[in-house]
């Protein structure tokens, strides 16, 4: 028991000293404005010059307006010239990447969709074993987290590299076979669980065997990064780079630890299990997501971020406390009670690396938020880093014992899971797609308007999601707690909510079928061909450079 | 602006070592320290092992996902009524030497399992219900499971064992036939019975 409380002591004080350190850098100005490492993305002379492929030319024009009118200064040609062959680099292993996760997508929303309408009408569709709840539920996390949001992550990873190393990619042959395996490794995985073979833990989901895929995989996925970064151009690593390289390395760690056949048992299992479950989304997604927002937000703006120093202690925080949080899923179970102390200790220290996010991400916007009518980008990511930020709040709250009593075992904790996975990721990851696919297609959104479809329907359609099912969550775990309630009562009252989720549900795969069909059009070169190329805006291209170019 | 002033600024190799370092502590607090601590719990004395059939229902248990909506997890009286909707005290390390993946579940779409066997132990009862839910508990959302049964005209074979339906759904010409999964799950779930009293010095 000395142990325990020592322990206990001890990871207290370290977080209490880590917030004193925090403050005193905060007081003494240690995260003043940008230093020449938050400028390191643009080119010289770029500074003041907006970019967002996604625009229109005449998006793109208001948007150089709101950010700076008299813009006079260009960067050079041999800059242009750079970077177009740095983006150049990773067109067809990004391609591929992105296109396997908008696949993944479709099938993932539709399978969510399924789940989530059985949930109210428990007779539909019972006759086929695949289709039961219990295997199409699973079955939609895995094709979001490891298809959808991992390949979408890592083809945003692989096109950040260059643009952030400013040199061309090296070894996109081993991000090729490491997406395949990685793809490959989803596809049997899920037929696995169709087929009932599932290994019983959530999000561990895929049998062992096809989870060396997945590890293998998602180590060649980082070997260009290691490999591009011996031949960098640039002084500093933008922070970006950080939290995609970390990333990179963390993930096939964790899965490797974690599906280790015959390794874990009983209650350290179920401990394993929330270590893995929460550091999923701490180590892998949150990283890229983060990183992808710390890109393109200020890249699109044509201004670094709010505070360079301040992007950095956010990085190392939210990797120390965001790692360790993973205790709070067991709330009132039957692990160590110092391990959920740690957790919930850690979770509630959480406040420091999102408050680092949230000052630099929204200081950055702030003043400038009529961007977000010209940019179909930064309409996305904004909105993106806003659920970050919300999500992550919200998540230290429902850690707290009396919070998570009544939260813990509803509908409120997928609510939340939702906020973090698509309020924030999956947001931040359509944004990143629609700058980054006219660089790889070298041709323009054919259909500018449905981007604003597709933003509008997965907005209105998640706020209903949430919303609803946060509220039926709440309502459930207060009746599961009064004693005088029947169970039942605690299903029935839910009932309502189940069903507005399956239609905010409906809402938002609709707006991915649109999303997927424009991104197949524009793949197949399908639709007006308004324009050429659409590079780095017309007046920024020699006319050499510009062919085509020109709206 | 001097750039090496900032202490902050980073290489590859401080994010590498940084990284892992911080990797490795998460890792040992939250995976290698339960391993230490829990690899030593002797099952209690009243836990039997899960007989063959009953294994073999717990693999159904996993492959239909029950997981996804019933924990094996009550809580303790002083946070949460659970005891009091019978679904036993709060469960120790011990209850869970034999369950190897743990179940311990997250969700309470319904109710928790960990004493499902003493709490319900009508073999008839978990194969209707099964069947269709909605027959024996109304209001249920749980999925009915038709293709663990098999449904015909006449008589059954011997040796097969005939689901006994309430009088409402029972249709006379018609047996409904418990297919082998089905009946090794609803061994499983008889099996579910932590009801002798959790080992004196044992703290959670």
């Amino acid at each position: 028991m000395d142990f325990t409380v020592s322990l206990l002591l001890g990871t207290f004080l370290l977080s209490v000293a880590a917030l004193f350190a925090f403050v005193w850098s905060m007081s003494t100005g240690l995260f003043g404005d940008g230093t020449a490492a938050a400028t390191q993305i643009f080119a010289p002379n770029e500074l003041g010059t907006v970019e967002d492929p996604a625009a229109t030319a005449a998006q793109k024009g208001k948007l150089q307006q709101t950010m700076d009118a008299d813009r006079r200064d260009r960067m050079s040609v041999a800059d242009a010239e750079a970077r177009s062959r740095a983006d150049g680099s990773t067109s067809l292993v990004v391609g591929v990447c992105l296109t396997l996760a908008v696949v993944w997508l479709v099938l993932a929303s539709l399978a969510g969709l399924i789940s989530s309408i059985k949930l109210h009408a428990p007779d539909w569709w019972v006759q086929y074993d695949w289709l039961t709840f219990g295997r199409i539920r699973p079955i939609h996390l895995n094709l979001v987290a490891y298809g959808w949001c991992s390949l979408a992550g890592i083809g945003v990873a692989i096109w950040l590299i260059p643009r952030l190393l400013k040199t061309e990619l090296v070894g996109a042959r081993y991000a090729l076979v490491g997406g395949a395996l990685w793809s490959i490794g989803v596809l049997v995985g899920t037929v696995a669980i169709a087929t009932g073979h599932s290994d019983g833990l959530e999000w561990l989901e895929f049998p062992w065997q096809i989870d060396i895929l997945l590890v293998v995989g998602g180590g060649l996925v980082g070997f260009p990064l290691w490999l591009t970064l011996l031949q960098r151009k640039v002084e500093h690593l933008y922070v970006s780079v950080w939290y995609i390289g970390a990333g990179l390395l963390w993930f096939p760690i964790l899965f490797l630890i974690a599906n280790w056949p015959g390794l874990h048992f009983g209650v350290q299992q179920a401990a394993m299990n929330w270590w893995y479950g929460h550091n999923v989304l701490a180590l892998w997604f949150t990283p890229i997501g983060l990183a992808a927002a710390y890109y393109f937000i200020p890249k699109v703006l044509g201004k670094p971020i709010y505070s360079y120093n301040l992007s950095l202690l956010g990085f190392w925080s939210l990797a120390f406390f965001y790692s360790q949080v993973g205790g709070h899923h067991l709330i009132g179970g039957p692990v160590p009670s110092w391990l959920i102390t740690i957790s919930i200790v850690q979770s509630v220290m959480m406040v420091i690396p999102v408050f680092a996010v949230a000052v630099n991400q929204h200081l950055t916007v702030l003043g400038n938020f009529r961007v977000l009518i010209h940019s179909p980008t930064l309409r996305f990511i904004v909105l993106g880093a806003m659920m970050y930020t919300a999500t992550s709040v919200q998540g230290s709250l429902e850690s707290l014992r009396t919070v998570n009593t009544v939260t813990h075992f509803t509908h409120y904790t997928v609510a939340h899971a939702h906020l973090g996975l698509y309020g924030f990721f999956s947001m931040v990851m359509f944004g990143s797609i629609y700058f980054i696919m006219p660089r790889v297609m070298n041709s323009e959104w054919p259909y500018p308007k449905l981007i604003a479809l597709h933003f509008w329907l997965v907005l209105i359609g998640f706020a209903i999601y949430f919303i609803w099912l946060s509220i039926g969550g709440w309502l459930q775990g207060l009746a599961m707690l009064d004693e005088k309630t029947p169970f039942i009562r605690s299903v029935a009252l839910t009932l309502p909510y189940l069903q507005a989720r399956s239609i905010g549900g409906g809402l938002m795969t609709l707006g991915h079928l649109i999303f997927a069909a424009h991104f197949f059009a524009m793949g197949w070169k399908f639709g007006p061909k308004r324009l050429g190329a659409a590079l780095l805006g017309p007046s920024l291209f020699s006319p050499r450079l510009a062919k085509g170019a020109v709206a | 602006m001097n750039a090496k002033a900032n202490v902050w600024d980073m290489d590859e190799l401080r994010l590498i070592t940084g990284a892992m370092v911080i990797l490795g502590g998460a890792t040992g607090i939250l995976v290698v320290m339960p391993y230490l601590l829990l690899q030593n719990v002797t099952p209690p004395a009243a836990l039997k092992p899960y007989t063959n059939e009953q294994l073999v229902g717990r693999q159904s248990y996993i492959a239909n996902g029950c997981v996804y909506c019933h924990s094996q997890q009550p809580r303790d009286t002083k946070q949460a009524p659970d005891a009091k909707r019978g679904w036993g005290r709060p469960t120790v390390a011990g209850d869970y030497a034999y369950d190897t993946p743990h179940l311990l579940g997250t969700m309470r779409t319904g109710p928790d399992l960990m004493n499902i066997g003493a709490r319900q132990p009508s073999k008839d009862w978990h194969l209707g219900h099964l069947y269709q839910p909605r027959a024996y508990t109304p209001g249920s959302i749980m999925p009915s499971y038709p293709y663990l049964f098999e449904v015909r005209k006449g008589q059954p074979k011997p040796g097969e064992t005939v689901v006994n339906l309430p009088p409402a759904l029972a249709k006379p010409d018609e047996v409904v036939v418990a297919k082998p999964e089905a009946l090794a799950l609803v061994s499983y779930l008889l099996s579910l019975d932590r009801t002798y009293p959790a080992l004196a010095g044992e703290k959670r």
